[in-house]
C-alpha cells in the first residue's frame, strides 16, 4: 500500500478520518498485537462453524467463508471475493472470553486448626478481540453495565474487560437471524471499539476502512501502512452497510416486547413453547448478554486443599432455582418464560434497557429450533413467523 | 482429621454388569495412593483377594439386579452399608440388560441355552434402588472417573458431591463445542441427556449417546419431534432411547409410546 507508515498514528477519536488498510496491513496489526502482550482471539472457520479462537494472522481468518442461519440451523457457505469477515456471529461471543465458563476465584489451604487463602491468581494475558460484530460490542457493554450495578463488581472480569482491546467489523452478510436493526445495534458497529472495521472488496481491491475509536487503537496502527479514506472509499463502505441493513428482515421491538411480556406471565402460549423446548440451556450459553454463573467448592482428598470455582450456569437448570426443598421453577413453561421475560421484559425494570442485542445465537443454536421473535408474536398476537 | 482416627473402610460390590465402572476406580491412577491413604479398601474383589468383615463406611455398589439371589444379596450389603452410593447405569437404570425388560425372557432362554431350566433369572434388570434405599445414584456408562472421586471425595469431607444433573448441552456448550445437531444436522441425545461426560461424543463430532441417563428435566418426546422433523425415523429414535439406560423411567416410557403408536 502506498502511503504513509506507521509511525505516524492516526488520531483517535470520533470524527476523525478514516484510514485505509490493506490484508497485509490488518496482518501486520494482528502481529503487532500479539507483540505488545495480547492474547489475539478472532473468527476461526472449525467443526463446520466460525467460532473464535487464537489466531496468529489473517492466514487464520476464515477467507471467503460465510453462514446460512436458521432456526436451530447454521451452515457454512462459500462466498466470493475471499472476504475475512463474510460470516455473522457463531456460537461463541466476547463472554467467553471476558467472563469464561469455568475459573478459580480462590483457593484455601488447611494449615493447623485454620487455614491459609492462597494470594490471588496472577491476571491471564489480555484479550485483543478481532471481528467483534455491532451486536457484540452492544452485548459487551450491557454486560459492563451490569458489572456496574452489583455491589461487589467481579474484579477479574472487570479488569480482563478493561485490558481487552476490541477490533470491530461492520456486518456485510446478514444471517436470516439477525435482527440488530430492531435494536439499534447493527450491522455497523456502533461506540466502544478500539478500531472499526468495514471489509471492501471492490474494483479497487481488497481493504478495509479503519474508524479510530481510541488512543489505544491509534497506537495500534503504528508500524501498520495506511493512507487517508477517499470518499470513494468512505462511499463504499457506507453501501456495505446500507445494503447489509436492508437485507435485515427480521423485526422485534423491544420496547413493545417488553409491554407484551410484561402482560402475559399466564399466557396460553408459554403451554405451547413448553412442549418444544427442551429446558436445555443452550439458548442462555450462546446468548453474549447471558450473565448467570454457579459456585461450586473443590477439595483434595485429604481434605488439605479447597477451592471456589464459578461456572456458567443457566436459568434452564433445576439447581439455578433451587431453594431449600426444591426448584422455584420446576416447570419448562415457568423456566422458559423466566429467560424470555428477563431477556425482554424485567432486563428493563433491572437494568434500563433491553437485555436482547438481537444477535439471532438463541434461534440459531436452539437444537429445537426455538424462536424468541415468533414467540413475542404469537404472544402478542401480532401477525408474523407463528412457531413451528 | 487426625491420623489416629480409624480411617472409613471402603467396599465395592458387584452385582450384573461388565466391571468397566470398579475399573474406573482402578483407573484413577494419580489418586490412588491419595485414596488408599483416606479410606481402607476392606472389600474390593476386582482389586485385592483380601477382605475385611462389615459393617462398611462406604460401598460402592455396580451392576443391576437380574436374579433372585441378587434380590436377596443386595439387602445384606445394604444392611452392612453405612453409606450406600450406586455407580453406573446397570446399578442406576438396570443397564443394557434391561432390554429384557422390553422382551420375553423365556423365550430368550429357550433360544439361548441348551438347558433353559438350569438358569435361573429374573424376567428384569432393575437398579438397585428398586429394591434398597440408595444415598447416592452415580450415573454413566461407564461412569466419569472425575465423578467419581468427587463422590468420594464429598463423602470424606462430609459435604454433598458436585455432581449436576442438567443436561450434556450445558457441558457441550462450556467446553466451546459447535453443536452438531444445528451445524451438523447429526441427531443428538445431548439436550435430554444428564450431564457428566464433558459432552464426550460431540467433542468428537458424534451425537451423545445418553450413556448417563435421562437429565433432570429430559422430554424425550419433545426431542423425538424435533429429530424426526430433521429425519429421524421412530424405528431409529426408540434404539437411540433403548442402549445402556432403556429402563429409566423418561427414556422407557418414550421408547414404549413410539413402539405402541408409531407414526
Ligand atoms: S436473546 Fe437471543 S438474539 Fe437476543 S442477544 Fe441473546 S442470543 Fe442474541
Ligand atoms: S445481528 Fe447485526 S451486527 Fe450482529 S451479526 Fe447480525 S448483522 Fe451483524
Ligand atoms: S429454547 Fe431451545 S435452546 Fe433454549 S432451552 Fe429451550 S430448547 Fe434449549
Ligand atoms: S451437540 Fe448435542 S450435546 Fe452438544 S449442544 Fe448440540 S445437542 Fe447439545
Amino acid at each position: 500500500m502506498d502511503g504513509r507508515t506507521g509511525r505516524d498514528e492516526p488520531d483517535a477519536g470520533r470524527g476523525t478520518p478514516a484510514v485505509v488498510v490493506d490484508v497485509d496491513g490488518l496482518d501486520r496489526m494482528i502481529r503487532g498485537l500479539a507483540r505488545a502482550g495480547y492474547r489475539v482471539v478472532g473468527p476461526v472457520a472449525r467443526d463446520g462453524a466460525v467460532v473464535l479462537d487464537d489466531v496468529d494472522g489473517v492466514a487464520d481468518l476464515p477467507a471467503g467463508v460465510g453462514d446460512e442461519q436458521d432456526a436451530g440451523r447454521y451452515r457454512l457457505t462459500g462466498v466470493a471475493g475471499g472476504a475475512l469477515f463474510a460470516h455473522t456471529v457463531g456460537p461463541h461471543s466476547a463472554r467467553r472470553f471476558l467472563s469464561p465458563p469455568r475459573r478459580t476465584l480462590w483457593s484455601a489451604a488447611r494449615d493447623g486448626d485454620g487455614f491459609t487463602v492462597d494470594g490471588p491468581a496472577a491476571d491471564d494475558p489480555p484479550v485483543a478481540l478481532v471481528g467483534v460484530r455491532g451486536c457484540d460490542l452492544a452485548a459487551i457493554a450491557v454486560q459492563d453495565r451490569v458489572r456496574q450495578r452489583s455491589p461487589h463488581p467481579d474484579p477479574a472480569c472487570a479488569s480482563a474487560r478493561a485490558r481487552a482491546f476490541v477490533v470491530a467489523v461492520d456486518c456485510a452478510r446478514p444471517a436470516s437471524t439477525c435482527f440488530c436493526t430492531s435494536t439499534g445495534t447493527g450491522p455497523a458497529a456502533g461506540p466502544g471499539h478500539d478500531l472499526a472495521l468495514t471489509e471492501l472488496t471492490d474494483a479497487h481491491g481488497h481493504r478495509f476502512v479503519v474508524r479510530v475509536g481510541s488512543d489505544r487503537g491509534a497506537a495500534a496502527l503504528a508500524g501498520v501502512p495506511w493512507r487517508p479514506a477517499t470518499a470513494a472509499d468512505l462511499d463504499a463502505a457506507a453501501r456495505v452497510v446500507g445494503d447489509a441493513a436492508g437485507r435485515i428482515t427480521r423485526r422485534l421491538d423491544p420496547a413493545r416486547a417488553r409491554d407484551v411480556l410484561a402482560a402475559a406471565p399466564e399466557h396460553p402460549h408459554w403451554d405451547d413453547v413448553a412442549r418444544r423446548c427442551l429446558s436445555c440451556a443452550n439458548c442462555t450459553l450462546v446468548c453474549p448478554t447471558c450473565f448467570c454463573t454457579a459456585v461450586e467448592d473443590v477439595t483434595d482428598l485429604a481434605g488439605g486443599h479447597a477451592s471456589r470455582v464459578e461456572r456458567w450456569d443457566s436459568c434452564f437448570t433445576l439447581d439455578h432455582s433451587y431453594l431449600h426443598g426444591g426448584a422455584v421453577r420446576g416447570s419448562t413453561r415457568s423456566r422458559y418464560r423466566q429467560w424470555l421475560t428477563h431477556k425482554l421484559s424485567t432486563w428493563w425494570d433491572q437494568f434500563g434497557e433491553t437485555g436482547c442485542v438481537g444477535c439471532g445465537r438463541c434461534i440459531a443454536w436452539c437444537p429445537a429450533g426455538i424462536d424468541l421473535v415468533a414467540e413475542v408474536a404469537a404472544i402478542a398476537g401480532a401477525p408474523g413467523e407463528s412457531g413451528p | 482429621m487426625s491420623t489416629a482416627t480409624r480411617r472409613p473402610t471402603l467396599a465395592v460390590w458387584k452385582f450384573a454388569s461388565c466391571d468397566g465402572c470398579q475399573l474406573t476406580l482402578l483407573d484413577c491412577e494419580d489418586e490412588l495412593l491419595a485414596i488408599a491413604d483416606a479410606v481402607e479398601v476392606a472389600y474390593f474383589l476386582e482389586a485385592t483377594r483380601a477382605t475385611v468383615e462389615g459393617p462398611y463406611d462406604l460401598s460402592l455398589v455396580e451392576g443391576s439386579v437380574t436374579t433372585p439371589a441378587d434380590a436377596e444379596r443386595i439387602r445384606s450389603v445394604r444392611a452392612a452399608s453405612r453409606r450406600l452410593v450406586t455407580i453406573g447405569a446397570c446399578a442406576t437404570a438396570g443397564g443394557i440388560q434391561a432390554l429384557r425388560n422390553f422382551a420375553d425372557v423365556e423365550e430368550y432362554l429357550g433360544i439361548v441355552y441348551a438347558t433353559p431350566s438350569y438358569i435361573e433369572t429374573l424376567s428384569t434388570s432393575t437398579p438397585i434402588a428398586a429394591h434398597v434405599p440408595v444415598d447416592f445414584e452415580l450415573r454413566g456408562c461407564p461412569i466419569d472417573r472425575g465423578q467419581l472421586l468427587e463422590v468420594v471425595n464429598a463423602f470424606l469431607n462430609g459435604r454433598a458431591p458436585e455432581i449436576r444433573a442438567h443436561s450434556v448441552c450445558v457441558e457441550c456448550k462450556a467446553r466451546g463445542n459447535v453443536c452438531v445437531t444445528v451445524a451438523h444436522g447429526t441427531a443428538c441425545l445431548g439436550p435430554i441427556t444428564h450431564a457428566g461426560c464433558g459432552a464426550l461424543c460431540p467433542s468428537y463430532h458424534r451425537g451423545c449417546y445418553g450413556c448417563f441417563g435421562p437429565s433432570e428435566s429430559a422430554d424425550p418426546r419433545a426431542l423425538g419431534d424435533e429429530l424426526r422433523r430433521r429425519g429421524t425415523d421412530d424405528v431409529d429414535l426408540v434404539r437411540m432411547l433403548r442402549t445402556f439406560n432403556a429402563a429409566a423411567d423418561a427414556f422407557r416410557a418414550e421408547s414404549t409410546r413410539l413402539e405402541r403408536a408409531p407414526r
